[in-house]
């Protein structure tokens, strides 16, 4: 491959490639995103290549690991083109059939296809209820693309988007596109990206720069990581294009540390369209410049804002500072410095492909376009969703994420991170986008989205946030230092039963002083997890502040483990597992908890076999002790 | 233990002794070293005209860099929301009871250090655990046994 100098050029390389391809020839891929990684995929990647050149079909079928697919609940993945056969839960052991069977005979592997709760086997991707219901225009083409060959995304259409801006457009074209397009900024603020952008061009000074900000902290929320990991091409593609409408010739790509994967990809990705001539000097020969580089972050939560990040790349430490004048005005080495998010540069291609017109047609009034999010927790299908802005929280938890598992209620859905809040079940029908979750007390964040279920405690959810916060706060203003400290004693004084009336007062006193005085965003919205909990499950504060009781049975302090004498089967299995030896009993003799001994670590309540469910976790009630000790069990 | 003067020279190299480049030299020593040694820092701060304190001010901020030795297995476990949700907590209870030691620590036998983390991105494993790159969804005791028995 040459360098490319035209758009006639970078066409005729996809015809070229596209030639070379047999579009009907069967390709195995296999999602290699960080979930199925974990799950063995390359191991499974790794006996698709013996098995398949064992069968001596190495010239007749591809083989491609790609990015993450989303479907994490059901990993390893494994997609068979042409006819897009959709195997799940993919373990290397499987791997020999899969090869006789489907690429060998043609036939399909019905144990392997997902199931309905009807019992019907779905064997196309696109069919299964998890994919039907999304929209995934960013990232479906992960599932299509091999991140290190640079070929895969050209095949797709990709750079066509930055040949149409750097050759058919002004950079004032490109720049009108995005603000018509409407598109907010997917880290979580939501600021108009073409609004912020305008800012920077119009910003006094020669040295401008773009920088994608990739350093997602928010626990419980992956999706930056599985696009730049599955496909950092479409990331750079909007990022050139950006740094043309806004004149900077310097971009910085700030990614944490704690994803090797992606910082590899992005390496690679770099060097590729180095040699083709799509990022350095004169890019398809349109004269214009720009180069990117890739800075580690070293693992602070607070480096995500936006002053205390470009300060990181600097090479200080990444310390937000107050934003009287903003970054974009003002950022990296006091010069003008535009920073969005993974996904909000990712957006930038199909706004200059598909127009803004077809952008604006995608969302709600305010919100437009898709958001990815990452779907977790007590949910029955884990993963990374992609959706129009506007649909209903209800959609997205039970039509794609199945509902809850175990035959458990739903209690609530945290947004936004660390700075969002929970939202209760009357509000499963809002539509979800940028303005709903803010007017119910929440936000969008930039698209975590934790299920929580009957057994989850409202005011542990509050106080690991704050814990969390608490670790994460760089210490440079008071307010943010010692008020969430401050925030985070009386959490635990509540979980731990210590605490008395008074702390209501304390409740709502330092979100106020904090959300008045905190320097940046991490310390004014610190308090947002207590004070959604306080507003939608005041009732669990009541309950552990007056009654000393974990209504969900989940804080240590308030809560004994009881083992119902009725249910008791004396199996002996508690008995053998409790770590510190604090169960009596023997053989058809009823098990009991010594109370004092117990260190509520919960390990009998998950060995008690299910059929028997004897371990009762009780909370603000005595223990009830009608058993003597060596009673023989009964069995009906 | 002896730090590798040529291996940090080769470092600070590759990023052309830019000052700016702290952060990404800190980091690679780190990788290399499993940990920060003080004569390293002190050469970084001589090659790249940075003083020793800015230097430690960095190195004490950063969740990545240990200003002490690591042990010889890295211990993770995720204490992101999905796996918080899903008893996390208990999971590092037994995992802490297993290592004898606190996240953040190493032990005295070098054997295992023990941290916690923010969100690995695998959360359909959840609660999930790391070691020395190998997930493990929520192993029980009896897996833990097995698993310190495999890292020697």
């Amino acid at each position: 491959m040459g360098r490319l100098n035209s758009a006639a050029d970078l066409e005729n390389l996809r015809q070229e490639i596209l030639a070379k391809r047999d579009p009907n020839k069967p390709c195995v891929t296999i999602c290699s995103g960080t979930g199925c990684h974990a799950y063995g995929s390359e191991k499974v990647a790794e006996a698709f290549v013996a098995n398949i050149q064992s069968n001596g079909l190495q010239e007749k079928v591809d083989i491609r690991r790609t990015g993450c697919h989303g479907f994490c609940e059901k990993g390893t993945l494994v997609v068979i083109f042409p006819e897009e056969i959709c195997y799940l839960r993919v373990r290397s052991d499987d791997v020999p059939e899969i090869v006789s069977t489907t690429l060998v005979e043609k036939k399909v592997v019905d144990r392997l296809l997902y199931e309905d709760d009807d019992g019907q086997k779905i064997a196309h991707e696109s069919e299964i209820p998890f994919y039907k219901h999304q929209s995934r225009v960013i990232f479906g083409n992960n599932r299509l693309i091999d991140p290190t060959n640079i070929e895969d995304y050209i095949t797709l259409g990709g750079y066509a988007a930055l040949a149409k801006a750097l050759l058919e457009m002004t950079p004032e074209e490109v720049m009108e596109e995005v603000k018509e397009s409407n598109l907010r900024g997917r880290g979580g603020g939501g600021f108009p990206a073409g609004r912020k952008w305008e800012t920077t061009r119009d910003a006094p000074g020669e040295r401008k720069y773009v920088i994608v900000n990739a350093d997602e902290g928010d626990p419980g929320a992956y999706m930056d990581r599985s696009l730049l990991e599955g496909n950092p091409h479409s990331v750079l593609e909007g990022l050139i294009i950006g740094a043309y409408a806004i004149g900077s010739h310097e971009g910085f790509i700030y990614v944490r540390q704690e994803y090797p994967l992606a910082v590899g990809n992005l390496n690679i990705a770099l060097e590729q369209a180095r040699e083709l001539g799509l990022l350095g000097s004169d890019i398809l020969g349109s004269g214009f410049n720009f180069d990117v580089k890739i800075h580690r972050g070293a693992g602070a939560f607070v480096s995500g804002e936006s002053s205390a990040l470009m300060t990181a790349i600097e090479g200080r430490v990444g310390e937000p500072r107050p934003k009287y004048i903003r970054t974009a005005v003002s950022g990296i080495w006091d010069r003008p410095s535009n920073l969005n998010n993974v996904e909000t540069w990712a957006n930038v291609p199909l706004i200059i492909n598909n127009g803004a017109e077809w952008f604006t047609n995608i969302g709600t009034e305010g919100s437009k376009g898709t958001k990815i999010f990452s779907l977790v927790g007590k949910v029955k299908n884990t993963g990374l969703v992609e959706v129009p802005m506007g649909m209903t929280l209800r959609e997205v938890i039970y039509d794609i994420g199945g509902g809850i598992p175990d035959g458990k209620k739903f209690k609530a859905v945290q947004t936004g991170g660390p700075s969002g809040g929970v939202i209760p079940d009357k509000f499963l029908n809002l539509p979800v986008d940028f303005d709903e979750l803010t007017k119910v007390g929440s936000m969008m964040g930039s698209g975590g989205m934790i299920v929580m279920d009957e057994d989850t405690c409202m005011v542990d959810v509050a106080r690991y946030f704050i814990n969390f916060l608490a670790g994460e706060s760089c210490g440079k203003c008071l307010p943010c230092r010692e008020g969430i400290y401050q925030m985070l004693k009386v959490l635990n004084r509540i979980c731990e039963g210590e605490s008395s009336e008074e702390d209501f007062k304390l409740l709502d006193e330092i979100p106020e002083v904090l959300g008045d005085s905190a320097l940046c965003a991490l310390g004014q919205t610190a308090c947002n997890p207590v004070l959604s909990t306080l507003r939608y499950f005041r009732d669990e504060y009541e309950a552990h502040i007056m009654k000393k009781q974990c209504p969900a049975g989940v804080c240590k302090a308030l809560i004994n483990y009881w083992i119902e004498p009725e249910k008791c089967q004396a199996c002996m299995i508690c008995l053998r597992n409790c770590p510190v030896g604090a169960i009596d009993g023997g053989k058809n003799l009823i098990h009991i908890i010594d109370q004092e001994k117990c260190t509520k670590c919960g390990t009998c309540l998950e060995v008690c076999p299910a059929r028997f469910g004897a371990i009762t976790v009780l909370s603000g009630v005595e223990v009830p002790e009608f058993v003597a000790q060596g009673t023989e069990v009964v069995r009906g | 233990m002896v730090q590798d003067v040529a291996q940090t020279d080769e470092i600070i190299d590759k990023y052309k002794g830019d000052k700016s480049s702290l952060i990404q030299v800190l980091l690679d020593i780190q990788h290399e070293n499993r940990w920060l040694p003080r004569d390293a820092l002190m050469q970084a701060s001589q090659r790249l005209g940075i003083p020793l304190s800015q230097i430690y001010h960095i190195a004490t901020f950063y969740k990545a860099f240990s200003l002490t030795p690591r042990g010889r297995h890295s211990v993770s476990v995720c204490l992101g929301t999905a796996c918080q949700v899903r008893g996390a907590p208990r999971l590092l209870d037994r995992v802490t009871e297993k290592l004898e030691i606190k996240p953040g620590e190493t032990s005295d036998d070098m054997r295992f250090s023990l941290e916690t983390v923010n969100c690995l991105g695998c959360c359909a494993l959840g609660p999930v655990m790391v070691v020395d790159e190998e997930y493990h969804s929520s192993p029980s005791r009896k897996e833990l046994d097995e698993i310190a028995d495999t890292c020697e």
